[in-house]
């Protein structure tokens, strides 16, 4: 069926001798079974791009559960919504688009070969994800305290000032959503009650679902950052070689593109 | 370019010192033609695991009452039979096997686009049976394999967590499969082999591998839901707590109905292949072929809704999902009948290959048009849960996905292993199954049709009979089953050395060493022809050719 033709000097060693094998004719990071830079890298983007695909459908599921829920209770979700910390979702979708930026300036820097730019690229990365990370971490720690009957965490930690009225967010068997104020359309469902019975519950589960599996996305990202600034400060990157940079950075704008979509989704419905 | 080759060493062969040497050339190999032997080897066994659970449902049902298992161990036994099958067996087993072993072969690469990651795909299959498995001995999970909720979700006291995880985990380790495939066609081939050039094994490769990365996060996504809803009893399918369990039921299958191609699609492939060679032609209808793979991958997603005509969905929406599952029929009926036109005129080989070929058309078709009987609507609601439905899915998986899958190892064993099989028992046990098949799941369909409800271990006195003609079926089968587990064993040792190519079959994988070089191509080749390039008068030479005693 096939005739055959050149290659690059030929790989017969046996499964172990990867590491002493000779590299004339290629640049060290080109692998054994590739035959060009040029199809590794294809390989590896392509690759990436597929496992995006996979991490939307991952998603997809829970904004499915989402779609169905809303369409069941518009009323109950706009109402719900208004419990939610808004200014520190928005806070945190600055600063997350802006460590977007800062991937991208980063991938540009690796392509021109700016070892030191992009060591500091990924670094305000890396400090801009560990801001959203604490950022999360002390809205999720707001709703735990509610639920302990303090107002901010650090009144729960200190046993300072106490919670007004009654509020657990949590989803689970203490959830309590506190009586609706006044006037909205949600008084039509008065037959609903606020404990955990209620679909009130249900626009928390998936926030805390879809913002806790973010946040793992996110501890996930860090790590491919810091792996990158690792191997930058070891030098591994040249302006011919930085395909790791490229699909680490895809991976981020992944995380910050899912979470452009719940910031309005959760905060905003109202 | 002066190549510098050793002579080539079959994948197989180690010069490892030590024994512990020796198990780390295995367990650290990113070969991926011995990932699929280690793939190999671990779904065989839990294909003989499932196996040993069905002939426990079997042997419970040869008597009305429930006098060898009380109701609840018998829902312990088929939901272990399912769960291994399904999520252990039929779902990675031709993929993950033959695909891992022959995708890089045909497209004339030396290995995956992603070799590591395909070890690690390996170790989370394992990793997810051994979930499964611990979940089976710690008392089993008794929800069947589908996990509806609320049952799944509150109401069961079984290891549906442990259950439930292992699935997720193996899900990972398809999607990891799936992501190489698809980036190992697009950008592994070799130099001018277009996509029209490639073997159609590939081709539906590619196609299950778009199904598995599209739809295996969805189940992953749900199965973690319940999960979570069970561990802190949160409501998010439980109707007591605002939740919606028919969801779940839309979430599952929008999966799970995609995953039955997932399981037969590459056993398309594996029927083309085996069809065009031991008819010494090229196949009908390449093209036509190619693409009903990827119709049939595109519209198996929008048939989920024919799984829940029961489930109180409304009246439109059943009518438009069974209007589409009818027209999943016209894709698969294309590869028929281009199967079909490949064999007229055809030098045709009775080896054991062609006859599990042979074999899955028959199976398949009837499989496939009882498929059509329950995407109406009125059919459906009649059957629902009963029999009928068994019998037609086991059609389609044990008659479609094993058949193809024992043939595809028969027809490649010789290329894995270097030694040909004895043929005689071949012929005879690829016999045994096909009647043992028939024997145990054509009164099932009769059973169905009477009213016989699935997941029942008491039933009246009158199905009796058919269900012992069934029980009976399955021994048959299980031997047929037993019978190339011992002499594909003994070729190992015993075998005739086959040579590089004993079938006179087209295809790169035939072009190397059986077994293959450790990097599988000295030289990359370059393809200049068609994947099924038997020259027009081949079948008419090779039939005036044959004498008695001929291997072909």
């Amino acid at each position: 069926m096939a005739t055959t033709t050149t290659t690059q000097g030929s790989e017969v060693q046996g499964h172990e001798a990867h590491a002493d094998h000779g590299h004339a004719g290629h640049g060290r990071e080109l692998q054994h079974h590739f035959e060009t830079a040029q199809q590794q890298k294809e390989a590896a983007t392509l690759g990436m791009w597929v496992f995006l695909v996979t991490e939307l459908m991952l998603f997809g599921g829970i904004f499915m559960a989402y779609a169905v829920y809303r369409w069941a209770f518009p009323d109950i979700w706009a109402e719900a919504a208004h419990h939610l910390n808004t200014p520190l979702g928005a806070v945190n979708t600055v600063v997350l688009l802006v460590s977007s930026l800062t991937v991208a300036l980063a991938v540009n820097a690796a392509e021109e070969g700016r070892n030191k730019r992009l060591i500091r690229l990924l670094g305000v990365t890396m400090v801009l994800g560990v801001a959203f990370l604490g950022i999360k971490a002390y809205e999720y720690s707001e709703k735990f305290a509610h639920c302990a009957g303090y107002k901010t965490p650090f009144a729960w930690a200190s046993g300072g000032a106490p919670l007004g009225e009654t509020e657990c967010l949590v989803p689970g068997r203490a959830f309590v959503f506190p009586e609706a104020h006044g006037t909205t359309a949600a008084d039509a469902h008065n037959e609903v009650t606020p404990g955990q019975g209620s679909p009130y519950q249900l626009f928390y589960l998936l926030y805390f679902i879809s913002t806790g599996l973010h946040a793992v996305h996110m501890l996930i990202g860090l790590s491919i950052v810091g792996m990158l600034t690792f191997m930058a400060a070891r030098g591994v990157f040249t302006a011919a070689y930085s395909t790791p940079v490229e699909i680490g950075g895809l991976y981020w704008h992944l995380i910050d593109i899912i979470w452009v979509f719940l910031f309005p989704l959760f905060y905003l419905v109202h | 370019m002066a190549t510098t080759a050793l002579p080539s060493r079959g994948y197989l062969e180690d010069d490892t010192p030590t024994v512990w040497a020796w198990i780390k050339s295995w367990l650290f190999t990113v070969d991926h033609k011995r990932i699929a032997i280690l793939y190999l080897l671990a779904i065989n066994f839990y294909f003989l695991l499932g196996g040993l659970a069905a002939s426990v449902v079997r042997i419970e049902l040869i008597t009305p009452q429930g006098d060898l298992l009380s109701s609840d161990l018998y829902n312990r036994a088929f939901t272990l039979h399912g769960i291994i099958m399904v999520f252990f067996f039929l779902i990675p087993g031709i993929p993950a096997v033959l695909g891992n072993f022959l995708i890089p072969l045909m497209v004339g690469a030396r290995d995956m686009a992603f070799p590591r990651l395909n070890l690690f795909s390996w170790y989370l299959y394992m990793i997810g049976g051994i979930f499964a498995l611990s979940a089976a001995v710690f008392g089993g999970v008794d929800t069947g394999w589908t996990f509806y909720t609320p049952f799944s979700s509150t109401y069961s006291n079984s290891n549906v967590i442990l259950t439930i995880a292992g699935a997720f985990v193996m899900g990972f380790s398809s999607i990891a499969t799936g992501v190489n495939f698809i980036v190992t066609t697009h950008t592994m081939r070799a130099p001018g082999l277009t996509w029209f050039r490639l073997p159609l094994f590939v081709w539906s490769s590619y196609a299950t591998s778009l199904i598995i990365v599209l739809a295996t996060p969805v189940v992953g996504i749900t199965l973690l839901l319940v999960a979570i809803e069970r561990i802190w009893g949160v409501g998010i399918f439980d109707p007591a707590l605002g939740g919606d369990p028919l969801l779940f039921q839309h979430l599952f299958w929008f999966y799970s109905h995609p995953a039955v191609y997932i399981m037969i699609l590459p056993g398309f492939g594996v029927i083309s292949e085996l069809i065009s060679t031991f008819s010494r032609k090229r196949i009908f209808g390449y093209e036509f072929i190619a693409f009903s793979s990827m119709a049939i991958a595109i519209i198996g997603f929008l048939v989920w809704g024919h799984h829940m005509f029961v489930s109180g969905q409304s009246v439109y929406a059943g009518l438009v999902f069974s209007f589409i599952t009818m027209l999943v029929a016209i894709p698969s009926a294309i590869k028929v009948f281009n199967w079909t036109a490949t064999l007229y005129k055809g030098s045709i080989s009775y080896r054991t290959p062609m006859l599990y070929a042979l074999g899955f058309i028959g199976l398949f078709v009837i499989g496939g048009l009882t498929g059509i009987f329950l995407g109406v609507v009125a059919i459906d609601i009649h059957v629902t849960d009963t029999y009928f439905v068994v019998a037609h899915f086991h059609y389609v998986m044990v008659g479609g996905t094993i058949m193809a899958y024992l043939g595809g190892i028969h027809f490649w064993w010789p290329k894995m292993t270097g030694r040909m099989y004895n043929e005689v028992w071949g012929g005879i046990s690829a016999l045994i199954i096909f009647v043992g098949f028939n024997m145990t799941f054509f009164p099932q369909f009769v059973l169905g049709y009477l009213g016989m409800p699935r997941r029942y271990h008491v039933y009246p006195q009158e199905f009796q009979v058919l269900h012992v003609l069934s029980s009976a079926g399955s021994t048959v089968l299980a031997i047929g089953f037993i019978i190339p587990l011992v002499y594909l064993t003994l070729s190992l040792w015993k075998g005739k050395l086959a040579g590089d190519n004993p079938w006179d079959a087209t295809g790169l994988e035939w072009t190397v060493s059986s077994p293959p070089p450790a990097h599988n191509f000295d030289e990359i080749p370059v393809v200049t022809t068609e994947a099924y390039a038997y020259p027009p008068e081949a079948a008419e030479r090779d039939a005036a050719a044959w004498r008695p005693g001929s291997p072909l």
